[in-house]
């Protein structure tokens, strides 16, 4: 493994050169300082939106996000697109009432639930002007909770809602039919059978074999981006704490990072530093979990037992050093709230250094485990090509060779004073994904040595000072599952008037959909975990 | 082979090397052990349903399964279907989406059954409260025999819960 280097994000351009790309194809360019943090932002004319997808998907551009915001008249959407150093924001501008959009869609499959989901939040329709172009009309996000004609996000829309005292159950959402003879179906969920987030799977296959999958998700949706509205920074901070329990760190760190770009507020060296070490503490917690679960999925309790022991004793001392075992609510506006003392540096390292014992004997075991690696080899495979096409994030990529990581691509403090490895392999199996997240644990391990040898000296925080007039902000963080995207706008009294938080699971979720193919159905929980796609912070 | 049984032979026996703070798990648990054994015979089968948590709560639960809490020896165990549950541990908010699942996960459970909120989520609603999307507190949609606080609550908090609950019976 990790032989040939295949780094497909390389052949992407800078995101100057894109706006030149863009500007010299036809989509004509104007630069919007509004939005605060380090992304470009362009806004172009809504009838070109389709065409600068075009462009961009051309040119090997990654496609990240898309979101709106309504100010009324107007619905202001954004959609953010990576090019090899980092992110441009492309923005325009539809009417409230009747707005629509050309799709993205056609030229990057990663638009299609995020516009779906516009429709069901906002209201803005998508077409397509490309005869040949099938897009899916089907709601997303929306169950039965409130009307088709009635968008939460818009501002008319209050947060209570209209709601019966009784939601009836999605019955009517239209699966795409299975046919022909010997096919049949496996409906699975919203209540799933082992200890895991609800959602719902809708199988057919044939056999043994499953032939395809597809996902209704939206289960867990609880209104996160309407409940931010209103609040103040530290309210939204506590939000975005919860948007998906297992990486807390990256969605506060995201979340305070998009505030604090838009109120120009600047986290001391030490906080920083603090912040990276939470993150890479919660990377190789999940990664531990992950990986033990994976073996377990085909009958490896050992695995389990043991990576089980190791995440625990990792989560105990989260507790000590930082007074909760999954590190929620220490990253705040403006730095972190709690300080690290000599002592516990000293208690960290020796963590560091005993976990990454365990490890040296631990991970070969599993690689080199020949009934074990007999069943995670070759199942479920994501090709380069697929991961590429549909716009994979995170290990779910790089263990497919296409090795996005904002900490090495777009540094953001303190990731821009150090060298980040960025593991990945070729195979794109399960095997290939658990490997990938072994050796991302290594390169955590060292990443916190360096940190906490270096701690700078100083405050932990500074004060979040209240803005003076209404501004917003982009934060942009790599999650232990992938790149996080948040936008925040705060009005003129410092109240969150939107907060958009992108889980990287909207670009993994579909990867699931395309490596299943083939694969048997005992086997569909080892793939799901191997891939481990966040319910909450997709449904929001 | 053998590496696997040396490690494992080498790593011991996990529930007997705890320090202090075990004891509080073995002694919450062997009490959890004698009300099960009055109010539901010899085990206690869980099913638990996230009813639209942010996934921190069903981490815990994962945890009281590892080495350290092992929930199994007190005859605490996890089961798949709710029609061989006694108790259905439910977590987050109840978001409307998952009102039915809920209310149907319920009724599919056999009585006597036990329901515990866990977590200020399940409990009160939490940070999400009741809107547009969210029901809010568990016990605005089925019966609740007892709350377990906290954000999520820590392995122990899970198990002085479930006895709380089986005590009230
Ligand atoms: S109580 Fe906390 S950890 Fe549990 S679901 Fe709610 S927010 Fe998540």
């Amino acid at each position: 493994m990790n032989k040939i280097v295949n780094q497909g994000q390389l052949e992407a351009p800078t995101v100057d050169a894109l706006v030149d790309l863009l500007n010299r194809s036809g989509v004509p360019t104007t630069d919007v300082t509004e939005i605060k943090g380090r992304a470009r932002t362009v806004a172009i004319e809504s009838k070109l939106w389709g065409k600068a997808a075009a462009v961009a998907s051309r040119h090997h551009v990654r496609w990240s996000a898309v979101w709106g915001e309504h100010r009324p008249p107007e619905i202001y959407v954004t959609a953010a697109l990576a090019g090899v150093n980092g992110h441009l924001l492309l923005r325009t501008t539809v009417p409230d009432v009747g707005g629509e959009l050309p799709s993205q869609t056609p030229y990057y499959p990663a638009a299609n639930r995020p516009e779906r989901y516009l429709h069901d939040m906002f209201g803005v329709r998508r077409f397509t002007d490309q005869p040949d172009v099938f897009l899916d009309e089907r709601r997303w996000m929306r169950h039965q909770a409130w009307k088709a004609d009635q968008h939460p996000l818009l501002k008319s829309f209050p947060v209570a809602g209209k709601p019966l005292d009784e939601t009836p159950p999605d019955c009517e959402y239209v699966f795409v039919p299975a046919e022909g003879e010997g096919v049949y179906e496996i409906p699975v969920g919203p209540v799933h059978a082992g200890i895991i987030e609800p959602g719902h799977f809708r199988f057919n296959a044939m056999g043994e074999d499953i032939l395809s999958l597809e996902q209704h998700l939206g289960y867990v949706h609880k209104g996160i981006e309407k409940l931010a509205e209103g609040r103040d920074v530290h309210g939204l901070a506590r939000l975005a704490a919860r948007v998906s329990g297992d990486s807390t760190v990256a969605h506060s760190w995201a979340a305070c990072q998009a505030c604090e770009n838009a109120a120009d507020v600047t986290v001391p060296k030490r906080g920083l530093a603090i912040r990276a070490i939470l993150a890479e503490r919660e990377r190789i917690a999940n990664h531990l979990g992950d990986i033990g679960a994976c073996c377990n999925d085909v009958g490896f309790p050992f695995a389990l037992v043991q990576f089980g022991r190791l995440r625990e004793l990792w989560q105990r001392q989260n507790a000590t050093v930082f007074g909760h075992r999954f590190m929620m609510d220490v990253v705040t506006p403006g730095g972190v709230t709690r300080d690290i003392s000599p002592e516990h540096v000293t208690l960290l390292r020796d963590g560091i250094a005993q976990l990454r014992r365990e490890l040296d004997e631990l991970l070969p075991l599993l690689f080199e485990y020949p009934s074990l690696q007999d069943r995670l080899r070759t199942t479920g495979i994501l090709s380069l090509e697929t991961a590429r096409r549909i716009g994979a994030v995170g290990y779910v990529a790089r263990a497919s060779g296409e090795c996005w990581d904002l900490r090495r691509d777009a540094p953001y403090a303190p990731y821009d004073k150090v060298t980040v490895k960025v593991p990945h392999s070729v195979e794109g199996d399960v095997a290939g994904r658990v490997h990938v997240r072994g050796e991302e644990i290594y390169v955590s391990l060292d990443l916190l040595d360096s940190f906490l040898l270096q701690l700078p000296t100083g405050a932990i925080k500074t004060d979040f000072h209240p803005v003076k007039a209404a501004c917003s902000g982009i934060g942009l963080v790599e999650g232990w599952r992938g790149e996080i995207v948040s936008y925040v706008a705060l009005d003129a009294h410092g109240k969150v008037s939107r907060y958009f938080p992108r889980d990287p699971s909207w670009l993994t979720w579909p990867a699931l959909e395309a490596l299943i193919g083939g694969v048997i159905v005992p086997d569909f929980p080892l793939c799901n975990k191997s891939v481990n796609g966040s319910y909450s912070g997709h449904d929001l | 082979m053998f590496d696997v049984l040396r490690k494992s032979l080498k790593t011991g026996c996990l529930t007997e090397k705890l320090p202090v703070r075990d004891e509080a798990v073995s002694k919450a648990g062997t009490a959890c052990q004698k009300e099960i054994a009055r109010v539901f015979g010899k085990s206690m089968a869980v099913r638990m349903v996230d009813a639209g948590s942010c996934n921190g709560c069903e981490l815990e639960m994962h945890a009281v399964n590892n080495g350290f809490y092992d929930i199994e020896r007190f005859g605490i165990h996890f089961v798949a279907s709710p029609r061989h549950a006694d108790m259905l541990l439910v977590t987050g908010p109840v978001s409307r989406h998952m009102q039915a699942a809920l209310k149907r996960t319920y009724d599919a459970t056999p009585s006597p059954k036990l329901v515990i909120a866990m977590g200020d989520c399940a409990a009160c609603g939490g940070e999400f409260g009741v809107s547009y999307a969210s029901c809010g507190a568990v016990s605005n949609v089925i019966p609740v025999d007892a709350v377990v606080p906290g954000c999520p609550p820590t392995p122990l908090q899970l198990l002085e819960g479930i006895l709380t609950a089986l005590r009230r019976r």
